[in-house]
């Protein structure tokens, strides 16, 4: 980020950013910064609370004002509600715990199809409360679609062909698809509004008490020590969130 | 909340402490007084209008985003796994600020908002993204545009 400011102002373009990790700051020294106590992912604060993201927003613009730099300055306040202790939330659907044979293929495909139909009604109504709003659809792939591939992967690897033939690296497919079906479970989960549910808590229940979490961490584990070249570029932090590695082998 | 303080140490003090590029003495531009600004956004966070290509491991091109397209058709194929999106699912301005941004030209702290945005995926090396940046402050100066806020994820 603080890279594109040194490029775009000295090419005569005056810039302003928010930094998410003060010390980058500190090091890049990009004209115009200022650093948020903010978790990464929520450079504004918070969802759903305009008054406190236009504060952010306008005294980081307000430093476009400041007569000389490098510039960095902090936002005083905490994001709303981070100071609320979390009251159980829990996902509008209660699963069977997650498949324990993992080499059960047909098993795992039939257990990925069951969770999707159970999320389903919770899935078209949290996009319903968003006025049709979802990050569903970056594969081009149907929910439906999915658990066949997922679960081939966790049982063939890397001989799995790409449901999208000579178009998409089975990597790349796995990529989109992985990313989608866990949007479709996250934006199903949080369709109970509750306003400060977290990345954190869907993570504890998607990787820790779904079949889907399972799989994926599955996939995870063998393409850490995988030889193809797409999947071993992944796996390290392209696959598990940092708060959900300790449920893999190798973290 | 995944604060970076929640982040497992490890993992923490790996981000944080990454070697990061040089990018020598810091560039100054004095903008014009803010009232009379026509600010742009930049994100890193991987946005892009629904019918574009989905981001790819590596790169460093960007997405168009136009002032006026329907926002709540806006997703995210960003391939970290390392931040919150649920922020983003529940309210787009969380990450991208574009109704905030038109509120403060509504209100006169701006002058107004340029007719495209643009969204890339952060973590591009400097080699990479040097010739894209630079191309891109063209673009923005066709558009009129006066100063930019930049905004990670």
């Amino acid at each position: 980020m603080g890279g594109l400011a040194h490029y775009l102002e000295d090419e005569g373009i005056p810039t302003t950013q928010i930094a998410l990790i003060r010390k980058h700051a500190e090091e890049i020294k990009p004209p115009r910064a200022l650093a948020v106590p903010f978790e990464l992912g929520r450079p504004l604060g918070a969802p759903n609370e305009p008054e406190f993201q236009r504060r952010v927003l306008r005294d980081c613009l307000d430093l476009l004002e400041r007569e000389s730099g490098p510039v960095l300055e902090d936002f005083p306040d905490d994001p709303p509600g981070a100071d609320v202790e979390q009251e159980g939330w829990a996902c509008p659907v209660n699963f069977a715990a997650p498949v324990e044979d993992v080499s059960d293929q047909e098993l795992l495909e039939q257990t990925l199809l069951q969770e999707i139909a159970l999320l389903k009604p919770w899935y078209e109504e949290s996009k319903q409360s968003r006025g049709g709003r979802t990050n569903y659809g970056i594969s081009g792939k149907a929910p439906e679609e999915i658990p066949a591939f997922l679960a081939s992967l966790v049982v063939n690897r890397e001989d799995t062909p790409s449901p999208f033939g000579d178009e998409k690296p089975v990597h790349l497919a796995f990529k989109q698809m992985a990313d989608d079906i866990r949007y479709y479970y996250m934006e199903s989960a949080i369709a109970r509004p509750d306003g400060r549910v977290t990345d954190l808590d869907i993570g504890n229940w998607l990787w820790g008490e779904t079949t889907l979490g399972k799989v994926l961490v599955e996939i995870r584990n063998w393409a850490m020590e995988s030889e193809h070249p797409g999947f071993k570029a992944l796996a390290p932090t392209a696959m598990v969130p940092t708060h959900q590695r300790h449920r893999t082998i190798h973290g | 909340m995944v604060h970076l303080r929640e982040m497992p140490d490890h993992l923490r003090e790996a981000l944080i402490n990454q070697e990061l590029p040089e990018y020598g003495d810091t560039p100054w531009v004095t903008p014009k007084p803010l009232d009379e600004c026509r600010v742009a956004l930049i994100s890193t966070a991987g946005l892009h209008r629904r019918e574009d290509d989905p981001f790819t491991p590596g790169a460093g091109d960007y997405r168009i985003i136009p002032d006026d397209y329907d926002m709540g058709d806006l997703v995210m194929s960003h391939l970290s796994t390392n931040f919150d999106r649920s922020g983003f699912y529940q309210d787009v301005n969380t990450s991208f600020p574009i109704d905030r941004l038109h509120e403060l030209a509504e209100e006169g702290v701006i002058g107004s908002v340029a007719s495209r945005h643009f969204s890339f995926m952060g973590a591009t090396p400097p080699t990479v993204m040097e010739p894209i940046a630079r191309d891109l402050a063209g673009v923005l100066k066709a558009d009129n545009v006066d100063a930019v806020a930049l905004v990670p994820v």
